[in-house]
């Protein structure tokens, strides 16, 4: 057999592939952390379609999942807040959502816990900053758009679970999620597709020089940091939209 | 690296394999998915790969453990094999 073997040196990927990317990233792209440069801006177009691929399983998930009619079959629980009473509305009704005295409760959750919902308050507001971190130095240390996106989608599962379903949904709504990974998929695909509306090949970050008015190797490693901005933003999304159809069985009104 | 603690870490993503499509809770088979995928942080952590075992990190012990409690939260909690 003709393979090198395992783990050669001598094998052609080690001896023409990976020195090229050791010696030539920093004068290339003033990017000190390989990985994110090789995955951004060398081998950007597979990373591009890995985004692709992140957004249309949150989209296959919604297919699956999501039911917007109201069955027969379905039942809700209202609490009257004056007297304490319970309510169970069969067949499907509902008590419109203004009615003030009645607030809704979930039937298979217990109701949620004070240290619970302030633990949360005090620990979201840290992932979030610490995502947004991982998100930004993603050129110096591990890490980038994926990872800070991945964290940053689980800052607001937290929210979900420490409060209700519900909350979360008033402040993270379905058309909300839906424009974050939309917006985040045409940020990266966009951005490519800039440089070659400014005479470059696709995905070439050295054009938006002219736009960015640096010079082109620190055009690059902005290029590096949109994209990856692109990405957090899409997989942050993803993982919400998931998460919601997963735990209220495509309904959106009761979970975890 | 040291072998010693390799061949452990290698033991306990064995037993964790085994026991998490043997098991018959549910949830107990989510959670040791979720220690799987955390010896598996560990072993790329070992082998030199940190970006590859923070996303791991992020994405086994985060997103994918929830997204399991949630599963076997909406359908049974006992498997019906």
């Amino acid at each position: 057999m003709a393979f090198p073997g395992w783990g050669d040196p001598l094998s052609p990927a080690s001896t023409h592939v990976s020195p090229y990317y050791i010696e030539n990233t920093i004068e290339d792209t003033s990017v000190p952390n390989i990985v994110t440069a090789v995955l951004a801006d060398y081998r950007g177009y597979d990373t591009m379609f890995e985004t692709a691929v992140i957004f249309s399983a949150g989209i296959a998930c919604l297919f699956l999942l999501r039911r917007m009619k109201r069955k027969k079959t379905d039942f809700r629980h209202y609490r009257h807040m004056a007297t304490g009473i319970t309510l169970r509305i069969e067949q499907g009704g509902k008590i419109h959502p203004t009615a003030k005295e009645f607030e809704r409760i979930d039937g298979l959750w217990v109701p949620h816990d004070l240290i619970i919902r302030t633990t949360g308050r005090f620990i979201i507001p840290f992932i979030q900053i610490f995502a947004l971190y991982v998100i930004a130095h993603g050129h110096y240390s591990p890490g980038g758009g994926f990872q800070g996106g991945v964290i940053l989608g689980a800052s607001f599962i937290l929210f979900a679970i420490s409060n209700d379903l519900r909350s979360a949904l008033n402040r993270m709504g379905e058309r909300l999620t839906a424009f974050f990974y939309t917006a985040g998929v045409s940020l990266y695909a966009g951005t490519g597709a800039l440089c070659i509306l400014l005479g470059a090949n696709f995905l070439d970050y050295s054009a938006l020089a002219t736009i960015l008015l640096v010079d082109p190797v620190t055009a690059r490693s902005y290029g590096i940091l949109i994209v990856e901005i692109g990405v957090g933003i899409a997989v942050m999304a993803v993982m919400v939209i998931l998460y919601y159809n997963l735990v209220s069985a495509g309904k959106f009104d009761e979970g975890l | 690296m040291i072998w010693q603690l390799d061949l452990v870490i290698l033991t306990f993503v064995i037993f964790c394999g085994i026991g998490a499509i043997t098991i018959k809770d549910l949830l107990g088979a989510a959670i040791l998915f979720g220690a799987y995928s955390f010896m598996m942080s560990l072993l790329w952590a070992i082998m030199g790969a940190v970006d590859v075992s923070f996303t791991e990190a992020s994405v086994g012990a985060g997103v994918s453990s929830i997204l399991f409690v949630a599963a076997v939260f909406r359908t049974t909690r006992r498997t019906k094999d």
